[in-house]
């Protein structure tokens, strides 16, 4: 009766809002929430790689064999969008190197390798008074804090806490949906640890100066809503601005930043606009944490909640630090059951298959999933689309993804553009929701790439020819301006020949200068080819004689043929031009 | 690799053709009890013939043949345009029908997926216009014949050896054939619908066939394999066009009901517009494509040269799919248009 309700309430505009299409796949979270988040033990060694956010790779600050501390910086923000990274325990530097990193793409990238000494020493550490210090300053020290949105974007926190004039934020949106199935870090971190996120949002509250900050909340996590509606109420921000946890339905992909900053605040962030310039910011509640453990105890990003599930003995959730090897997490998840095939890392909807289970955990591991052919079958062989528009009916951005297809399928990169490919997300709704198995977020992921590709080659080639066009107008006026030079001579010869003949035995002062100079250029070239004489290889002084004679000739052979070449004339006037 | 999402939750098209057919289960049953078991013989002639096109014309474009065939979509066509013949069709016209259907409309187009017309129409049309006397010679209903019509005299008539029957002997104009004849001949609607051939809302016995295809049809909404814009906007233009006219003349134009009750209206509206492949994908485009098969529907049926018009109207708005799904793209996410 109450869901009849609500239908008819939302087909009125009532009520609240919902996301626009999105799909709800079986949610697979109680698995992994019956445990409180553990502390996993140190690793033997870790691995982190330098590229864990999105942005500039940081500089290295460490060399091979150096003792770090924990808490040490390893490496600095380079450039505006970037991160630090920090030592997570105390050891020894022992490789600066390329190692497979948890990416797509299977490729290797630069990673400090630490050696774990077993004492976790940490660094000289100290809280900031953050309340009473310029922002500015907080916003500079942020910058080597190496905390990144642990949503899973990785996009660096201090970036996004720099406010402007022109982008002014009244509205702090937590995200704390989870909206893909089987992660449930952020579930676990808010039963457990509500109170230190709402000191988290205070600091964030307190440097972006928001009116309201809107905790948004999936409704499949009750315990974790309770959590946080009781630390709000005790939060001593509850007095300074609206602080409010908004329980949006379980519909993924509700946790997209956009999608959620609609679902609680309302407002429609403009496709070609940041949330920011509607006055709006989101970040994730880990993220919150973070900051919260920064500020307020000095301590920069080291480790994160990952949740181990899937095909494992006992799916959980544990504390690890950035850079520890994968296979340590599913140890401790009790170790991969029979038939697991493949490890996803983030959730079924948008993670993806780890290169190799060997890899270390970074900022933006969320999740580890083993996977089995049971767990989630490997699509069927793809059929023709039939056009049923269930992609479309599922699509969170409403768009036509079975006209996308059409024309990513066939290249029509153009009209795909103009259908709004770039406003995909990438979710894979659709994916999901197609009866023919056809896997259209690949195809997007293609079409996008194609055109960068494109835009890229045609952007060179505007260039190449804007230089070419340069070059030959260049040619051009250095060719008029030879022939005016040569015409200018012939002139000046001509004229200097009639002086000549009216002045015939004028020495000028000039000429007695020309002939000192020329006297020395003799003279340093006879000098430079003494020199050169008596830097002949010296090999051969200790050769038999016909030897000596035989090399003596063909030197001889060799500055005869030299001779030759410098008396051929040269044909052309003008020195060859070099364009480049 | 990047192969996510790693869940599915879609049925295969196969199961998507399957339920469609299995909603049109109670309607061959009312056939049955209606006009006999002859239908059935019609359906399997058309399945055979259907799968065996399918099978050949995969095996010269070179495509995998199980799959294709597994599908379902070829069975579809044919029991689609099977149930729009007149129950006693002869043999070859179903298999020229289906041949055409499968032949022409899908797999020479591209098959599955890339037919622009809607193949059992396609196969209709054709032997509407070619055959126009055969496909419009409907037998009567079983309760209405003067001689009771035996499951071996079917036979007969489906496979030619009539022995000197004549399809006049058992045959009966339809209700929407017969008001257009008699209203030509001057009379008024309420004096034509004395005849025996009409039921409470449509023709006598075929109205029970309507109502099954308005069943399955709730129970393709209720599966979530159609949408509602569609049969809404088409049934709904077609009551209120109807209606319109009806209210201005009753005496010569039908009541709307009777146009909801008779002819094609049903099947159409559930399950022959609502073919994806040939349609439009957005929802108002939907609603559109409906509106505009309506309209034609009920002005062939009140001004054209054919009893019924859902097959042609259909095909016509087959062909403006394309603009109709450019001049309908929702409104994206962050966009103002």
């Amino acid at each position: 009766m109450s869901s009849l309700l609500n239908i008819m309430k939302q087909s009125f505009g009532l009520g609240a809002v919902t996301v626009t299409g999105g799909v709800h796949p079986p949610e697979h979270k109680q698995e992994s929430t019956t445990q409180p988040i553990t502390q996993l033990a140190l690793p033997k060694r870790l691995v982190l790689p330098l590229r864990q956010h999105v942005g500039n790779l940081p500089k290295v600050l460490v060399v091979l064999g150096e003792k770090v501390l924990k808490g040490q910086l390893l490496a600095e923000a380079e450039g505006n969008i970037s991160a630090a990274i920090h030592a997570p325990t105390s050891g020894t530097v022992v490789a600066i190197e390329d190692a497979l990193i948890p990416h797509p793409s299977g490729l290797p990238d630069r990673c400090i390798t630490i050696d774990v000494d077993g004492k976790d020493e940490w660094i000289a550490h100290d809280p900031t008074d953050w309340r009473n210090q310029d922002k500015t300053l907080l916003l500079s020290s942020l910058r080597n804090s190496g905390i990144v949105g642990l949503g899973g974007a990785a996009f660096p926190t201090q970036v996004k806490l720099r406010t402007n004039a022109k982008s002014h934020v009244d509205t702090l949106v937590i995200n704390a949906a989870e909206c893909e199935p089987y992660i449930t870090c952020d579930d676990m971190l808010m039963r457990e640890r509500a109170d230190q996120i709402l000191k988290g949002v205070e600091i964030a509250q307190h440097l972006l100066g928001a009116k309201q900050c809107l905790i948004g909340i999936e409704d499949n996590k009750a315990e974790a809503a309770e959590a946080m509606r009781l630390a709000c109420a005790n939060s001593p921000l509850n007095k300074l601005v609206r602080l409010k946890v908004v329980v949006v339905p379980t519909q993924y992909p509700s946790g997209d930043a956009r999608q959620l900053i609609r679902l609680v605040a309302g407002i429609e962030v403009p496709a070609d606009k940041r949330s920011t310039d509607v006055g709006v910011q989101c970040f994730n509640v880990a993220t919150v944490l973070a900051l919260h453990r920064y500020f307020d105890f000095g301590e920069p990003a080291l480790s994160r909640i990952v949740t181990i599930t899937g095909n494992v003995q006992k799916p959980a959730n544990y504390e690890v630090l950035f850079g520890t090897p994968v296979p340590d997490l599913v140890k401790a998840g009790g170790g991969a059951l029979a038939g697991t095939d493949d490890y996803i890392m983030g959730g079924p909807m948008m993670g993806f298959s780890l290169p190799s289970v060997d890899v270390p955990l970074t900022k933006a591991s969320n999740c580890i999933i083993a996977s089995s052919p049971n767990l989630f079958a490997p699509a069927p062989p793809a059929m023709p689309c039939i056009r049923c528009a269930r992609c479309a009916d599922v699509c969170p951005v409403s768009l036509q993804p079975q006209e996308l297809y059409w024309f990513s399928k066939s290249s029509n990169l153009e009209k795909a553009r103009d259908y709004n490919l770039f406003d995909c997300i990438e979710c894979g709704c659709c994916t999901y929701a197609c009866p023919s198995n056809i896997p259209l977020v690949q195809y997007y992921r293609f079409a996008k790439s194609e055109i960068i590709a494109q835009d890229r080659a045609k952007e060179s080639a505007d260039l190449a020819r804007e230089r070419n066009e340069f070059r030959l107008m260049r040619i051009e006026r250095e060719k008029q301006e030879r022939a005016e030079k040569h015409a200018q001579k012939a002139a000046g010869a001509k004229a200097e020949a009639a002086k000549a003949e009216a002045a015939p035995v004028n020495e000028l002062p000039e000429d007695a200068a020309m002939a000192a100079k020329k006297a020395a250029i003799a003279a340093a070239i006879e000098r430079a080819k003494a020199q050169k004489a008596a830097a002949m290889p010296q090999n051969v002084a200790d050769a038999k004689p016909a030897v000596q004679a035989e090399i003596a000739e063909i030197d001889a052979r060799r500055e005869a043929a030299k001779q030759t070449v410098s008396e051929q004339p040269s044909d052309d006037g003008t020195s060859p031009q070099e364009d480049k | 690799m990047n192969r996510s999402p790693y869940l599915s939750s879609a049925p295969s098209v196969s199961v998507i053709m399957v339920k469609v057919m299995l909603a049109l289960v109670p309607a061959i049953a009312a056939y049955v009890w209606v006009f006999g078991a002859g239908i059935l013989v019609v359906l399997a002639l058309a399945s055979v013939t259907a799968l065996s096109a399918e099978a050949l014309m995969l095996k010269l474009r070179n495509r995998p043949i199980k799959p294709f065939l597994m599908d379902g979509s070829a069975l579809l066509t044919a029991w689609l345009l099977a149930l729009s013949l007149p129950p006693l069709a002869p043999w070859w016209l179903v298999v020229v029908g289906t041949l055409f259907a499968i032949v022409i409309a899908k797999q020479l187009y591209g098959g599955l997926g890339y037919n622009p017309f809607n193949p059992a129409m396609v196969g209709y049309a054709v032997l509407l216009i070619s055959f126009p006397v055969i496909m419009t010679h409907w037998p009567a209903p079983l309760e209405l014949a003067q001689a009771k019509l035996s499951f071996a005299t079917q036979l007969q008539y489906i496979f030619g050896v009539t022995n000197g029957l004549s399809l006049d002997a058992v045959s009966m104009a339809t209700p929407l054939d017969y008001l257009k004849t008699q209203l030509m001949l001057h009379h008024t609607v309420q004096e034509i619908a004395v005849s025996p051939q009409f039921g409470l809302l449509g023709a006598r016995g075929g109205e029970l066939v309507v109502g099954a295809y308005l069943l399955g049809g709730l129970y393709l909404l209720q599966q979530r394999l159609i949408t509602w814009h569609l049969p809404t906007a088409f049934l709904g233009v077609l009551a209120l066009m109807a209606g319109a006219f009806y209210l201005v003349d009753a005496t010569h134009f039908a009541h709307p009901l009777f146009h909801l009750f008779s002819g094609a209206s049903m099947l159409g509206a559930f399950f022959i517009i609502t073919d994806p492949v040939s349609g439009p994908t957005t929802p108002k485009g939907k609603i559109v494509f409906a509106a505009g098969i309506a309209v034609l529907t009920y002005l062939i049926r009140v001004y054209g040269g054919y009893p019924d018009g859902v097959a042609f109207s259909v095909l016509l708005m087959n062909m403006c799919v394309p603009l109709i799904d450019a001049w309908t793209q929702p409104r994206v996410f962050g966009h103002t248009k």
